[in-house]
């Protein structure tokens, strides 16, 4: 009995080896066979490093998504330099180091002209050194607390000033509410700690004191915020008060649940938000949002031209390739923000006449692009960060922006804080005399 | 609203004039204070006859009245924010319509500057004023946007013109949104009110209102009164108003002179202080039992996988996950089949919650799980193998991304208890549904002949078997039960955070924490350990915030496991031999 069992566990056993060779024997066929397409002649290969599986795949597949539209439509007019364009795509699947493995791959072994990818900071900051040693190209969607201008990035998503300090100068405005205190509430990790700190040091600018600032942070995934709500009411008591919300990802939605079941309501303590837009309020029910603010470089929502068009060729391209999600895709600001990036990269390279990284970088400086944001977007001719148009917006029911301020056109990016006074000394210019991203004083004198 | 009928203000409620309030004093006085009187009613009437915004003409065919309505459809939100004020002023209640639109969204504008309400659905308009349907089609006219600013200006307007509702709610609400937004401007109005208002709460809310605005009142008793009632409200929003007179200038003195004011003002900050005091620990208790009960929902099922059977259960996380995505296509289901009634989804998704994730439990159980009995660490492989199998079934069948399940407006906001505690419906509904959920699993186990199958075989294995108990068979059924339990919890899960297809991962470890917490094998145990845990972290939470909160709660749980390692309630005797 005891022999039959053992007997036909063996045989359960080599069945699943079976298994095993036949999927790892698939496997390498498929990867043969990518490689053999990607080894085509003639085709300029570009990377794409964004997390198809892991935490930041609900982000990050979005603007793989678009990265691949945008691919598609330069292919479709002619490609770049007679040659088409070649994506490849790879998954670091939200592990901070094995982007910076898989950052090094694409450069050494597929010899991309030039990567587009990340979105959190901390993987930005793993694959910089990648890139700065083997002399690539990265263009960075996202926004993020800056405090960094590195030679080989180029940074197409908003720094502090270009984001987090017109919404809360919007906030201090009479039309914002007249906000005289605030609450500065994020998730633990590196990009909500810096933005607050800039803030704070903003705030202390403009007279407020620290009394009337209170930072609190929660971990990631966090969901009982009845506490932290209950002490915004209490602290809202004395002075006209405002959230600052640097809250990433799903936390937010019991967070905005909680303030509307204790009868917060965004005219009396607005929450203006860093990392909620149309993607992340697809998918959640949007009631409770109702009134709160946040605050982009872009919106679905803007009415104009280029945007319409960005609007339907992304629609179009969501429903040809029967995309997850279908009709309900929507764009959003870091999407924006990759088009733009793709689309400046192809108009220096069509300048340059080459693909080579340093020809590139200089074709770069003071490029334009009719951007869907509905200005001529402009590619600073220093610090590597684009000049952008801020908008803030309050949430409706059906998960759009209402457009209700925004700057008068395009600003410059402060790669280095002003307001922090480590970075104030810190100057940000890639021409002669400085060529430095950090530097006090210029190299060439 | 804590506020006395006794008090007397520096108004009366029979009149609109102002009255000195009538204290004990001597008769010589007395001849003064009514000569006075009588002089100031007389400037009050003649207030009262010159002044045409005091006593509006109410009629809707007023050319500056129709010109200001229609400034409310303005593309510029400055010249909407200057009608809205201006309509405020006027006092003309046939404004009240077209303003109400304005906040619902319905209000519509076309070239012309003609303002049009639309219906609810947004299938017929008519003219704010002449009630006529427009010329166009209503998609093509325009939207007025209003923003964060607009509504602060507009609701206390709207609020002021619903004090005159025959509806004693209505008038209810108004009166407290008014008393939310102290205006001095609106004193008359709220004078007015008050002196026509019958109802006795629509009264008490309606004078604190209007004590609100008298704070800063030139009479000193007038004054005082007003502080003391704003005292026993006990209400942290008017600490701001009380500790006005006890600003000190850059020289250091008060700003205010007076120090009887001062010391009313400081009596009723203590009384405020006290009262929060209270309310604070009541509240951390609160949001202590319900952090609890929604750790029990995620353990429960876990505590009879892992408690009772001792299989280490990585994909119980998993059956959360399916719990919460059959509410949700309980939902979807009700939108397209049932949509009158959407409203009562979440009963109907009790029973599916609970078989679909008892039949994957009994699925799994069958054919996997049984095979593993006894060797703890092929389980914990198999099992989070399974968990990971789950999570991309489910991605690939609803999409990566969260899904929307909504709050039913049964759920959605809360009771204001006291100033400073809210009860929110959906906490209250978890707390009654735990303890739904415990009572079912105590009548499961203890009271029907199963139960008492699953406590002999997990007690002793080969005794019950030699008793004629199939033991295999029951083993299936606790899974299933104890997966079905799990399914429950989903379902809570759903009515406070996300639902996605990761749901469980963030589940796991707080119910592992809780489980082996509270004692392996023991129900109570899990009970105690959950609230205790969700309790002493709300507790920590004010003062070291929430993630040196949830730090120290682990730290505290290694320090009671190392004292008493098998938990809270730690079976004793020959049972507890494994």
């Amino acid at each position: 009995m005891i022999q039959r069992l053992f007997e036909e566990r063996m045989m359960k056993r080599k069945r699943m080896s079976f298994f095993g060779a036949l999927v790892l024997l698939l496997t390498m066929i498929f990867m043969v066979s990518t490689a053999a397409v990607s080894m085509a002649e003639g085709t300029i290969k570009v990377g794409i490093l964004h997390s198809l599986s892991g935490t930041m795949a609900i982000s990050e597949t979005s603007l793989k998504d678009m990265a691949l539209m945008t691919i598609e439509e330069i292919n479709a007019s002619g490609g770049l330099l007679g040659k088409k364009l070649d994506p490849v795509v790879v998954d670091p699947a939200s592990n901070w180091p094995l982007f910076a493995e898989k950052a090094r791959e694409l450069i050494e072994k597929h010899k991309v002209a030039v990567v587009f990818g990340c979105w959190t900071s901390v993987s930005r900051k793993s694959v910089l050194p990648v890139f700065e040693q083997l002399n690539g190209l990265l263009f960075y969607p996202v926004q993020y607390e800056a405090e960094e201008c590195s030679r080989n990035v180029f940074y197409t998503g908003a720094a502090p000033n270009q984001q987090a300090i017109p919404a809360v100068e919007y906030l201090m405005s009479e039309e914002g509410g007249g906000a005289k205190r605030f609450v500065l509430l994020g998730t633990d990790y590196v990009y909500p700690r810096t933005t607050n700190k800039i803030l704070r040091a903003f705030l202390h600018s403009k007279g407020v004191v620290d009394g009337d600032i209170d930072e609190n942070y929660t971990p990631f995934g966090h969901n009982d915020y009845q506490t932290i709500v209950a002490n915004i009411k209490k602290f809202a008591a004395a002075k006209r008060t405002a959230v600052i919300s640097t809250i990433n990802g799903d936390s937010n939605v019991p967070f905005y649940k909680e303030l509307a079941n204790q009868g917060i309501k965004a005219e009396d303590i607005p929450v203006v938000a860093f990392s909620v837009g149309e993607e992340e309020l697809r998918g959640i029910d949007t009631a409770p949002l109702v009134g709160h603010l946040a605050a982009w470089n872009y919106f679905m929502s803007l009415d104009n031209d280029a945007n319409k068009a960005f609007v339907k060729k992304w629609a179009a391209y969501v429903k040809k390739n029967n995309l997850p999600g279908g009709a309900k895709r929507v764009t959003n600001d870091p999407m924006e923000a990759t088009y733009i990036g793709i689309k400046m990269w192809a108009q220096a390279v069509e300048q340059a006449g080459t693909m080579d990284v340093d020809a590139v970088r200089q074709a770069m400086y003071g490029q334009k692009f009719m951007a869907p944001s509905g200005f001529e977007i402009v590619m600073d001719p220093k610090n590597h960060h684009l000049h952008k148009p801020v908008y803030i917006g309050e949430v409706k029911e059906n998960g759009q922006f209402d457009i209700v301020w925004k700057t008068q056109g395009p600003i410059r990016a402060q790669a280095w804080s002003p307001f922090i006074p480590d970075s104030a000394k810190k100057t940000a210019d890639w021409t002669y005399p400085w060529v430095c991203g950090n530097c006090v004083e210029p190299k060439f004198k | 609203m804590g506020i006395g009928m006794r008090t007397t203000y520096c108004f009366d409620s029979d009149s609109r004039l102002l009255i000195l309030r009538i204290l004990p004093m001597k008769p010589m006085n007395r001849l003064g204070v009514i000569a006075f009187k009588i002089a100031w009613c007389g400037f009050l009437l003649l207030l009262f006859l010159m002044d045409p915004v005091t006593a509006p003409a109410h009629d809707a065919s007023d050319g500056a009245f129709i010109e200001t309505l229609q400034g409310l459809g303005s593309r510029e939100r400055g010249i909407i924010l200057q009608s809205i004020e201006t309509l405020g002023r006027m006092g003309n209640p046939a404004a009240l319509p077209a303003l109400e639109a304005l906040e619902n969204k319905q209000l519509r504008s076309d070239e012309t500057g003609r303002v049009f309400i639309v219906s609810e659905g947004g299938s017929a308009a008519k003219d704010a004023i002449t009630g006529s349907p427009p010329e166009g089609a209503i998609e093509g006219l325009y939207t007025p946007s209003i923003n964060n600013q607009v509504r602060r200006v507009l609701k206390p307007v709207i609020a002021s013109f619903r004090l005159a509702s025959p509806d004693r709610t209505v008038r209810l609400t108004a009166a407290r949104e008014l008393g939310e937004r102290p205006q001095e401007d609106l004193a008359d109005t709220l004078r007015n009110a008050l002196a026509k208002e019958a109802d006795a709460e629509v009264r008490d809310t309606l004078r604190l209102a209007l004590a609100l605005t008298q704070i800063d009142s030139p009479d000193k008793s007038c004054r005082m009164e007003a502080m003391k009632d704003i005292g026993k409200t006990g209400n942290q929003d008017f600490l701001a108003i009380l500790k006005k007179p006890l600003q000190k200038n850059e020289k250091g003195e008060y700003v205010e002179t007076d120090r009887q004011i001062r010391n009313t003002a400081t009596e009723a900050i203590r009384a405020i202080e006290r009262k929060m005091a209270m309310v604070g620990t009541a509240r951390n208790l609160f949001y202590g039992v319900s952090l609890g009960s929604v750790l029990l929902l995620a353990a429960l099922g876990l505590a009879i996988t892992f408690g009772l059977m001792g299989v280490i259960n990585m994909a119980h996380g998993e059956m959360l996950m399916l719990g919460a995505y059959s509410t949700y296509a309980t939902q979807e289901l009700f939108k397209t089949h049932l949509p009158g009634y959407l409203e009562w989804y979440l009963i109907a998704a009790i029973p599916v919650a609970f078989s679909v994730a008892g039949l994957v439990g009994v699925i799994l159980e069958r054919s996997i799980i049984r095979h593993l009995y006894g060797r703890p660490l092929e389980t914990l492989l198999a099992t989070w193998g399974i968990s990971l199998v789950l999570i991309q079934t489910v991605r690939l069948i609803f999409g990566a991304q969260n899904v929307e399940v909504s709050n039913p407006s049964w759920l959605s906001g809360g009771v204001t208890v006291t100033s400073g505690l809210v009860l929110t419906y959906n906490r209250i509904a978890i707390i009654f549904f735990v303890i739904f959920v415990v009572l079912l699993v105590w009548f499961l186990l203890n009271r029907t002949s199963i139960g008492l199958k699953v406590r002999a075989v997990t007690q002793n294995r080969s005794m019950a078997s030699s008793m004629g108990v199939f033991a295999s068979r029951v083993d299936m059924w606790t899974f299933g039960l104890g997966s079905g339990i799990a399914g429950l919890g989903g379902l809570a899960l759903t009515q406070i955070g996300n639902v996605g297809p990761e749901l469980g991962q963030s589940y796991i470890v707080d119910s592992f924490m809780v489980v082996v917490l509270g004692g392996v094998g023991e129900i109570a145990g899990t009970v105690c350990g959950s609230m205790g845990l969700g309790i002493v972290n709300k507790f920590l939470e004010p003062f070291s915030g929430a993630v040196l909160g949830k730090i120290m709660v682990l730290a505290f749980i290694i320090l009671f496991i190392q004292k008493r390692p098998r938990g809270i309630f730690a079976l004793k005797g020959r049972m507890a031999e494994d």
